[in-house]
């Protein structure tokens, strides 16, 4: 299914969980957060979410910064 | 003197004066930002010189973003983390940014930053403050980037915000503070903890910003861009440091003529 992920449009495999997404994008980071189509997706609930033809995520880790 | 020489005789001032937000105890009244440190060793032996327990840090893409390694250096140093919104332009941004950073970080503690204009990096004043009373009735503990407006520091303070965080002068322009008289009125406006953020350019502008009453400094640029930032990081500990004991030890008043401390009396005629 079609997806867009940090801004990029994205083919992902159908019934993919944010869980997925994020072991696939989040490599090497920690403390990641995801926003799916502007709203928190709480860690707790990575695994249960399914993601939908056309969602827009953003997939988050901390920088530095002031 | 080296930082090590140096960091007992600081920590025995810094613990006899304990700061105090949100209702978390602070012996350091330094906030250190973590952008711009040209490695992540400088970044370490700064934070360590600094003395700081709260760090600031951002949410970015992960393309974009750095790797687990600057949290691991962090987190060695032992100091809290306090995420930022920076780069949000509307409360609605800032609002979700502070809710990622809590699910990210696990803490309800977020720097507020809207920006208003990309060129000053200045607040916008009417959306920090739909944002900050939006963050509060959230739960958050909102420590709002502001100007050095007395007025918008009162409506923040009223709003529930933790403390109050206004800017010396632009961010990273290092110009010092412009504008002492308002940080001043800020003193006098808020009982919330004042913290003076952004503009700070060398010790000299730390020193002044604790003589004017603020309880603690937030600052990265002039820190991790300084040519030496380990030697910075020190030299701010010690402003801090000596501004927070010239407030409380009281200055003389500013006189348009000299007065003698020398007595006149018993000089000889010669």
């Amino acid at each position: 299914m079609q997806v867009t992920v940090n801004g990029v449009a994205t083919v992902l495999a159908d019934d993919s969980t944010v869980a997925e997404l994020v072991a696939e994008r989040g490599k090497g980071h920690d403390r990641i957060a995801v926003a799916r189509n502007g709203d928190v997706v709480p860690r707790s609930g990575w695994a249960s979410t399914r993601l939908s033809p056309g969602d827009d995520l953003e997939v988050l880790a901390p920088t530095a910064g002031g | 003197m080296t930082t090590s020489e140096l960091a007992p005789a600081l920590e025995r001032e810094e613990a006899g004066d304990p700061f105090e937000l949100a209702g978390e105890t602070f012996t350091s009244r330094l906030l250190l930002g973590t952008g711009g440190a040209p490695s992540l060793d400088a970044l370490e032996r700064a934070v360590r010189a600094s003395g700081t327990q709260l760090v600031t840090v951002a949410l970015r893409r992960v393309e974009a973003s750095s790797s687990a390694s600057m949290l691991e250096v962090l987190d060695r140093c032992g100091v809290r983390l306090l995420p930022n919104t920076a780069g949000c332009q509307t409360a609605r941004e800032a609002v979700k940014t502070a809710q990622l950073a809590r699910e990210a970080f696990g803490t309800p503690w977020v720097k507020l930053e809207v920006i208003g204009d990309e060129h000053t990096l200045l607040p916008d004043a009417v959306e920090l403050v739909d944002a900050a009373e939006q963050l509060v009735a959230d739960g958050f503990t909102v420590l709002p980037y502001t100007t050095d407006d007395p007025v918008l520091g009162r409506r923040l303070a009223d709003a529930g915000c933790a403390a109050v965080m206004p800017l010396g002068s632009p961010i990273g322009s290092g110009l010092g503070i412009r504008n002492p008289h308002n940080i001043a009125l800020l003193r006098d406006t808020v009982s919330v903890p004042l913290i003076l953020d952004a503009g700070i350019g060398t010790a000299s502008d730390a020193a002044l910003a604790m003589e004017l009453g603020c309880d603690a400094v937030l600052l990265a640029s002039a820190v991790t861009r300084a040519r030496h930032p380990e030697r910075m990081a020190l030299a701010m500990r010690q402003a801090v440091e000596a501004g927070r004991l010239a407030r409380a030890a009281g200055r003389i008043p500013r006189r348009w003529h000299a007065e003698a401390s020398t007595p006149m009396e018993g000089l000889p005629e010669l």
